[in-house]
């Protein structure tokens, strides 16, 4: 019977396997997905088949009501609000982790079969999870907006987190040692601080700091779930959980090297209150900034050869992707090529714009990474930047005293012309001036992003 | 008893290292579902969930072994089907519908 349960559990590590390497291109990535899903599957049925249990009554009820639960949820959320989706699926798995650790420990306890090993292994699961379960909730409930997305910090946060944990890790060694006669309180406690530590460490990072925040929880529950791995000796556990904590670890990195911001510096000093200070007045003190008419713009595309558009997550909040596509279309017609630039934290989440627009129909081969689209901006005519603002800031190419210096940018200055669709001259979330603005080449078109390229649609009908 | 543990820091290591290869080559494009999907694998943690549900005895044992069950199947299901929602999105030009 074990033989079933470990060759179904190697299929479907394979299967995990295979799934995400069909997610390395958009033409296989959906099917990678159903071959990750079919893993899961058999590692439920062999799972199921293994045990012979009293509880498969309230077994199934908790299965049933998660799976219409979850799948209700997934089907009604906006891609819009897809990071707190994910961030609320993500703390679900963490909070899962923590339980079972919790469960499979007291339980060792009550039959005096606990060991050392096992003590760690849950210890550790029960701290990375409900870290993770705690600050996903938070991370849903800021991005959800329930509470304001601000940093919220105090004085001594980081001194009261190293205490916390301190305290957390002697309450587990004595745990270990004890081997757990009469710890129920001890546990208790320890549950309570890692639970207490995840709303701590999530609270002072701020909205804009999501998308790296997000792939970090997610690397916490992949290590969760291979930390339980070994604790129930379950070895898809701990391939599955490796897979996911390698993954959220690159994306992390790889979100914090776009922000050009160590990974320490967003999880421990509050961005806009470091920048503040160096902000500054508005716009440009050594340039005018010159605005352009609906009919300029339209005129300006309409006889242009290739035009990129940048997006940023103003796009987004001005609800504007389906205008874009249409701008797409129409300059099509014309004969205009036109591609899209995008920064790698545009939006809440990794990849987030490149999903907003792909649900608004535009093409995934019209989409750019950074690294491909910039050497194109010297050969490009027109970049029309909608939404976006740091992203596009020189200041962090050639200001070595700016906050943003060292960040990778889109090179939008290097075009012939650039248009910012702008609401106003207000800086962007870093509170920084953007000497774009002020640039001769560029011309600022102000209002809303939907309202602006509404009009813009209408112009280029009768240009 | 040592050995087991030393075959299961092995499978770790390793799985860390191929997930390293693998994931270091998916564009940022799809880094949302990437991530969806990951997330979701994670979820598997639910057999681990219902592993502890039928070995248990005792109200509160069985109680959190239970909510574990929930809390992951939510995990589980909800992360496919948003990653596969996200996926049909996708489309190619070549794909696209003829041009009106």
């Amino acid at each position: 019977m074990n033989t079933l349960l470990e060759v179904g559990y190697l299929l479907t590590a394979v299967l995990f396997i295979l799934g995400v390497m069909r997610l390395r291109s958009p033409a296989t990535a959906r099917s990678g997905n159903l071959t990750a899903a079919s893993g899961m599957a058999i590692a439920f049925i062999v799972t199921v088949l293994k045990y012979h249990s009293y509880s498969w009554l309230l077994i199934g009820i908790a299965i049933i009501v998660g799976a219409v639960v979850g799948t209700y949820a997934a089907k009604k959320v906006r891609m819009t609000a897809m990071p707190q989706m994910v961030a609320l699926f993500n703390g679900m798995g963490g909070g899962a982790a923590s339980l079972i650790s919790i469960g499979a420990l007291h339980s060792s306890w009550s039959h005096g079969i606990s060991t050392p090993g096992s003590s760690i292994s849950a210890l550790l699961t029960i701290l990375i999870g409900s870290i993770s379960f705690t600050g996903s909730l938070l991370a849903f409930v800021k991005l959800q907006e329930l509470i304001s997305g601000r940093p919220v910090t105090f004085g001594a946060q980081k001194l009261v987190n190293g205490i916390l944990l301190a305290i957390a890790l002697i309450l587990g060694l004595a745990m270990v040692i004890s081997g757990g006669k009469h710890d129920f309180l001890t546990l208790t406690t320890y549950v309570i601080i890692a639970v207490g530590l995840g709303v701590l460490v999530v609270l002072p990072i701020g909205g804009a700091d999501m998308p790296v925040v997000i792939s970090l929880l997610n690397a916490f529950t992949g290590l969760a779930a291979a930390a339980t791995g070994f604790l129930l000796a379950n070895n898809v556990l701990i391939i599955a959980g490796a897979l996911v904590g390698a993954s959220g670890t690159i994306l992390t990195q790889a979100m914090s090297r776009a922000m050009n911001r160590p990974i320490q510096n967003i999880l421990f000093g509050a961005f806009g209150k470091v920048a503040a200070g160096e902000g500054g007045p508005l716009a440009g003190t050594d340039g005018v900034v010159q605005t352009a008419s609906v009919e300029d713009v339209a005129t300006i595309l309409a006889y242009s050869r290739n035009v990129v558009v940048v997006p940023g997550y103003g796009l987004a909040v001005a609800r504007a992707q389906q205008e874009v596509r249409q701008l797409m279309e129409k300059l099509n017609q014309r004969g205009v090529t036109v591609r899209f630039g995008i920064h790698p934290v545009a939006g809440r989440m990794p990849g987030h714009m490149n999903v907003l627009l792909a649900e608004a129909d535009v093409p995934y081969d019209s989409l750019y990474e950074m690294d491909a689209i910039n050497p194109q901006f010297p050969q490009t005519d027109v970049v029309l930047v909608i939404g976006a603002n740091d992203v596009t800031n020189p200041a962090a190419r050639n200001q070595p005293g700016s906050p943003l210096y060292g960040m990778p940018i889109l090179n939008v200055d290097q075009a012939q012309r650039v248009i910012v669709l702008k609401r106003s001259m207000k800086p962007g979330f870093a509170g920084i001036d953007n000497p774009l603005y002020t640039n001769p080449k560029t011309s600022m078109l102000f209002g809303d992003a939907k309202a602006s390229l509404s009009q813009l649609l209408r112009e280029l009908d009768d240009v | 008893m040592l050995s087991h543990l030393l075959i299961e820091v092995y499978i770790f290591v390793l799985a860390v290292f191929v997930g390293f290869q693998l994931i270091s080559k998916v564009p940022s494009v799809l880094h949302t579902p990437l991530m969806s999907a990951t997330n979701a694998i994670h979820g598997v943690i639910l057999v681990g969930a219902i592993a502890l549900a039928s070995s248990v005895h005792g109200t509160l044992d069985v109680s959190i072994a239970v909510a574990a069950v929930f809390l992951a199947t939510l995990n589980v299901v909800g992360g496919y089907v948003v990653t596969d929602r996200i996926l049909g999105m996708f489309k190619k030009k070549s794909a696209e519908r003829p041009t009106e």
